[in-house]
């Protein structure tokens, strides 16, 4: 018997109601990748990706997409961590998010925390696109094994243009079978999560935030165009989300 | 080409300036993370993987012709840390006038004019390398060499380690250095067909943190 993996895709469109308001004409989930439209906030519609078995397994490959047009502002959550699992299929297991942000709209884009599980092998990759005007906060967390486990095999690559110009491309490999040193003193150090926010707002091009330290393992970085990345490293997922929330905070 | 080129740009004497920064090592052992030679081999392991890797895959682009301004601002979404891009930059420049003056070329002054506050050191590493007559293999080797052979001699300053241990510990990831330097050319050839995405962009969190913690220190040894 040959086992191949799931393909799931769900999708999300927040457009205009024409009254200030956010209305979202598509909203598609699939399989393991459910969403739901939870209660509304002044103009911002609020989307909850609900997994509705577990997974991503060894094999699957998972795609969410998110438009937000113009003039509109949506946030999307999720109800539990995402726990990358090894499969039956042969084959590492893949999660693409395509996130496009236009002109004037404003995305909030807060997952929970991906959980890399021992003996697992996930490959991420997320593209953000934020029209010139865009506004976006995004946040990743990657929490390397479940307590007391050894991780499995992550890569996660995070691209985020602003106005067609790439802000940040970076990514993290870490695992079992990642190249040398992901661990060590230059990458992760023996932490157990790591974490990104991305914050991108059109007057950060003419007044960008100061670069600064929070302390022993987090750091906010202005990048090369009006966008910030709080990149941190720390002991387990509570601490990562203080330090995480502080940042923001920080920005508010 | 003369292949011996590559001695001399590859050569720690070669007057461009990179002798004062430590490649994130002064953080990394004031920190306490490095402590000796067997953390300082696990610190370039991960250097030379993640920002030696990137280094190397843009010096290589640079020698196959990818326009500079594309590897600037590749390498400027790769270095999230605003005091890594500073440092990135003033090597860059010195390396430029360095290059200029031994391997004179209309390309190497042109991108001179083009980033007066200087480009992305491996960037102008490989148009250096484009000047004088050498391959993106070599290029690539020179950067992902650099990106473990500065952290290793800041090292024996910073902790008086002692320096036969360092070369010891640079000796032990030269197959690794081979496997990174494959990796970075197969990779700057892909950009003629699919753009500066490309290119790999492995990140190093404590890197990140290590290089902005260390910008703010009034006192420090290096640079960077």
């Amino acid at each position: 018997m040959s086992v191949s993996g799931v393909r799931a895709t769900a999708r999300i469109v927040a457009r205009s109601d024409g009254r200030g308001g956010t209305s979202l004409p598509v909203l598609e989930g699939e399989g393991p990748l459910a969403l739901r439209r939870t209660r509304a906030s002044g103009g911002e519609a609020r989307v909850m990706l609900v997994g509705a078995m577990s997974g991503p397994l060894g094999g699957d490959h998972f795609t969410v997409e998110a438009d937000v047009e113009e003039g509109t502002r949506l946030r999307v959550g999720s109800a539990a961590a995402t726990i990358a699992l090894p499969g039956q299929a042969k084959g590492e297991a893949r999660y693409d998010v395509w996130l496009r942000v236009a002109d004037g709209a404003e995305l909030q884009w807060l997952p929970e925390q991906l959980i890399s599980a021992g003996g697992s092998d996930l490959r991420v990759a997320t593209h953000v696109e934020v029209g010139a005007g865009g506004r976006l906060v995004l946040r990743e967390e990657q929490v390397l094994g479940r307590v007391g486990e050894e991780p499995g095999r992550l890569t996660s690559r995070l691209t985020v243009r602003v106005g067609g110009r790439v802000v940040l491309d970076q990514e993290l490999a870490c695992g079992p079978g990642a190249l040398g040193g992901w661990d060590g003193p230059a990458v992760l150090g023996g932490h157990r999560a790591v974490g990104q926010l991305v914050v991108v707002r059109p007057e950060f091009g003419s007044r960008p935030v100061p670069a600064r330290v929070l302390g022993e393992g987090a750091v906010v970085a202005p990048l090369a165009g009006p966008a910030v990345l709080v990149s941190a490293v720390a002991g387990d997922a509570l601490r990562l989300r203080r330090v995480l929330d502080e940042a923001l905070a920080l920005m508010a | 080409m003369s292949r011996a080129a590559l001695l001399v740009l590859a050569d720690g004497r070669f007057p461009a300036g990179g002798h004062a920064h430590s490649g994130g090592a002064e953080a990394a052992v004031k920190a306490g993370r490095v402590t000796g030679a067997a953390s300082l081999e696990d610190f370039c392991r991960g250097r030379l993987h993640t920002a030696g890797l990137v280094a190397a895959a843009l010096a290589a682009a640079a020698v196959l012709g990818v326009a500079p301004g594309e590897l600037d601002a590749a390498a400027d979404a790769r270095t999230p840390s605003p005091a890594l891009r500073v440092a990135a930059r003033r090597l860059g420049r010195q390396l430029m006038r360095a290059a200029r003056a031994t391997w004179p070329s209309d390309e190497l002054d042109a991108v001179a004019r083009q980033f007066p506050k200087g480009a992305h050191q491996p960037v102008v590493l490989g148009l250096a390398a484009r000047a004088a007559g050498l391959e993106p293999v070599d290029a690539a080797y020179c950067a992902a060499y650099e990106s473990v052979s500065g952290p290793a001699s800041a090292t024996v300053r910073l902790l008086s380690l002692d320096p036969f241990d360092a070369t010891g510990v640079l000796a032990r990831l030269a197959p690794e250095v081979d496997l990174v330097v494959d990796r970075a050319v197969e990779a700057a050839r892909r950009v003629a067909d699919d753009g500066v995405d490309a290119l790999p962009a492995s990140s190093a969190p404590l890197l990140e943190v290590g290089a902005e913690t260390h910008a703010a220190w009034a006192v420090r040894l290096f640079a960077s």
